[in-house]
């Protein structure tokens, strides 16, 4: 019962920030929307963890709360899940998102709209804890259409920006196409099944239908997925996001919206092992992009694109994982993951306010030396993202890449795959740290770079300390993580790590792979920054030029179609049909015109003569 | 000799014959009007002879509509062509001609 009146809050408390800041967050002096969005959004964090306090323990059982019957035509209720998973899912969304929120309140300072900020924000944990705590496959599409219109109004927030309001847009169509794929996979879901609940679906799963059906089904769902968690092919949103204020790139693409691909492929896990081909296709598609994103990031010189490509690549990690059903895995990633990116992306926030708005690498260099705080912080998360232990980003990461070894047959592809990420992961992240913060200034005249204030220093240190202890969480040794989320996976064959010496050479190696990558990275970015603008380095800085494919494919494809229709059928055809009528009627009347000769007496000629062939008929025929 | 009714309504035929030709060939608006209530005045012959003929009040109720709606005609017919002839100082119809298509 408590658990339930918790749970409630939780969700309504982000949802009251939002309406009341939407009403009079204007009217409010600064910083008081701000710690009004903070406030609900700790509040809720600490409601979280107190219901989640039998989990820890070891000993609760899953919760649903149901608010109202929504559908009832459909059997579909508003109702939520507590159990495990959206748990842990709720307590990152609402730690980190608290933790962003207070950031916030000084990188948003004296912006214009600073009260609507916040209150997008906090309708953002809305949204998002929806999404997570959803008992069925209708609510979670609601928190995943909510979250994406949070997104859209955090990326072009400052809709001045031409770019800004075109990236917003460009998140909202690129989300469509894989939105297009859920919906196809919500339909086939009720087809087969008759109901939404994940509790029916996942327990009639099994038996109730095909592989065909099952295969059917998850692809649609990957689809889904791979809009919103930006995996290739729809990975194209991501990168321009970032014209979003940086604590958004950080909550929003970084640390939890663009996870709910991943969240809901471990929450389907047990679609997704009916369909070994799916699961296939889903760390396939993972694989591909963090290799893909991780060369991208190579050669970006914004400090946020560096980071958005290396979310990408991280994200494909997470697809790894739940592909291989290594479901803790991902989500231990997940987690992880939100903890060093929000980090590195409040760092580079930290970077960009400090220099006034510079985001060019190539413009930044020694600030280490002016901002100790802020670099000892990304400090820790670059070694994390790394993977170098005991940081948090060396247990996940190392976690994925065994498990996928230990399956064994094509699986060692995926691991070689990831591997290679590793590395290059560890390359990019160091060229990014040793142009920030390493070897002369080239900032130009007249900026002072500074250490920012407390407010946005603190969350700073959390993160860090996250960052630096997050991993211990689930050690092969006490993989606590894995006994935390076992009851959400319980119908899931899950993968676990190969037994004996394996692991310990496997993480030897992926060590050995981040060492090199720093390694390298030291050895060319430490004195110097390096000419980049050979013909390989231009093709990895545009993104092996996906956006001019995709603009010359679909968006000029598309105008043109919509040329043609506006030029042809519209102009040609309907246009022309109504004034194909027009011009008809006129004609007759051109010819009727002289019946009209405006002589009284002619007219009583007619109505005599119309008169007396009436009566003529009458009396002939008898009647009409 | 017996007056029949077929006589009334030979008499109303050609009080009407006479209304339309008045009607059609002359031009000034006040004999047109006349013709007009000659013809009415035809027609509201033979609503009476038949209603005699008939046993039939109705013919009597109809003639008295037919009255009503004729004097309010002409009221509004007269005040028309007074005003037509104060702006163009004749009551010829044939010149009044402005709405030719």
């Amino acid at each position: 019962m408590i658990v339930e009146a918790a749970l409630t809050l939780v969700l309504l408390l982000p949802l009251a920030g939002f309406v009341a800041l939407l009403g009079v967050g204007k009217r409010l002096p600064e910083p008081w929307p701000g710690i009004i969005a903070t406030g609900v959004v700790a509040a809720a964090f600490a409601l979280a963890a107190a219901a989640a306090l039998d989990f820890f323990r070891g000993s609760g059982d899953a919760v649903t709360v149901t608010w109202f019957e929504w559908l009832p035509a459909l059997g579909v209720q508003a109702s939520f899940l507590w159990d495990p998973l959206s748990a842990l899912m709720t307590l990152v969304v609402t730690g980190v998102g608290a933790l962003i929120h207070a950031y916030s309140i000084g990188y948003m300072h004296r912006d214009e709209r600073y009260g609507r900020f916040f209150a997008y924000m906090n309708l953002f944990v809305f949204s998002m804890l929806i999404l997570v705590l959803g008992d069925n496959f209708a609510v979670l599409f609601v928190g995943w259409e909510l979250v994406g219109l949070s997104s859209y109004l955090l990326i072009s927030f400052w809709f001045e920006r031409p770019t800004a309001a075109a990236a917003g847009k460009k998140a909202f169509v690129v989300n469509r196409v894989g939105d297009v794929g859920f919906l196809v996979a919500l339909m086939l879901i009720f087809g087969a099944f008759g109901t939404f609940a994940f509790s029916g679906v996942f327990a009639e799963a099994p038996a109730g239908i095909g592989t065909g059906m099952a295969t059917a089904i998850t692809l649609m769902l990957l689809l889904g997925a791979a809009g919103k968690s930006a995996q290739l092919p729809l990975h194209v949103w991501l990168p321009d996001a970032m014209e979003g204020p940086t604590p958004v790139s950080a909550l929003i693409h970084a640390a939890t919206m663009v996870t709910a691909g991943v969240y809901m492929v471990a929450r389907t896990g047990v679609l997704f092992e009916l369909a070994p081909v799916s699961s296939g296709v889903v760390a396939t598609v993972g694989a591909l992009t963090a290799l893909f994103a991780a060369t991208i990031a190579l050669a970006q010189f914004d400090i946020k694109r560096v980071l958005a490509y290396s979310t990408i690549s991280q994200l494909g990690f997470m697809f790894m994982a739940v592909g291989a059903a290594a479901h803790v895995a991902g989500i231990f990633h997940l987690m992880t993951h939100a903890f060093f990116k929000a980090l590195l992306f409040l760092g580079a926030g930290a970077v960009i306010h400090g220099l006034g708005g510079e985001q060019d690498l190539r413009r930044m260099g020694g600030l280490a030396r002016v901002m100790p705080r802020t670099f000892a912080t990304m400090a820790v998360a670059w070694l994390a993202i790394s993977g170098i232990p005991p940081l948090a980003g060396f247990w996940s990461k190392d976690e994925i890449l065994a498990s996928l070894f230990g399956r064994g047959g094509l699986w060692v592809v995926l691991w070689a795959v990831g591997l290679a990420t590793a590395l290059i992961t560890a390359f990019y992240m160091t060229r990014m740290m040793w142009l920030a913060f390493g070897g002369a200034p080239r900032w130009g005249e007249g900026i002072h770079p500074h250490e920012s204030p407390p407010v946005m220093v603190v969350p700073l240190l959390v993160l860090a300390a996250l960052s630096l202890v997050g991993g211990l969480v689930n050690t092969p040794w006490r993989p606590g993580l894995e006994h935390f989320l076992e009851p959400a996976f319980a119908a899931v064959s899950l993968t676990h790590l190969p037994g004996g010496v394996t692991p310990w050479v496997l993480a030897a190696l992926s060590v050995a792979a981040g060492v090199i990558g720093i390694a390298a990275a030291t050895s060319r970015y430490r004195r110097r920054v390096p000419d980049e603008d050979s013909g390989g380095w231009l093709l990895l800085a545009g993104g092996y030029r996906v956006d001019d494919a995709y603009a010359a494919l679909f968006v000029s494809g598309g105008g043109a179609a919509a040329a043609w229709t506006a030029a042809t059928l519209d102009q040609r055809g309907i246009d022309g049909a109504v004034n194909g009528v027009a011009r008809i009627t006129g004609m007759v009347a051109e010819r009727l015109r002289p019946l009209q000769s405006g002589l009284v007496r002619w007219y009583g000629a007619v109505v005599l003569l119309g008169s007396v062939g009436l009566i003529a008929w009458f009396l002939t025929r008898g009647g009409l | 000799m017996i007056v029949t009714p077929a006589w009334y309504m030979a008499l109303a035929a050609v009080l009407f014959a006479i209304g339309v030709a008045g009607m059609l060939l002359r031009r000034n608006a006040l004999i047109m009007f006349m013709s007009i209530e000659l013809m009415l005045n035809a027609a509201n012959l033979t609503f009476v002879a038949a209603g005699r003929e008939l046993n039939l009040i109705d013919g009597q109720v109809s003639v008295l509509f037919v009255m009503v709606v004729a004097a309010a005609e002409v009221v509004v017919g007269l005040a028309i062509v007074v005003a037509v002839f104060r702006r163009r100082a004749t009551a010829s119809v044939d010149e009044l001609a402005g709405l030719r298509g």
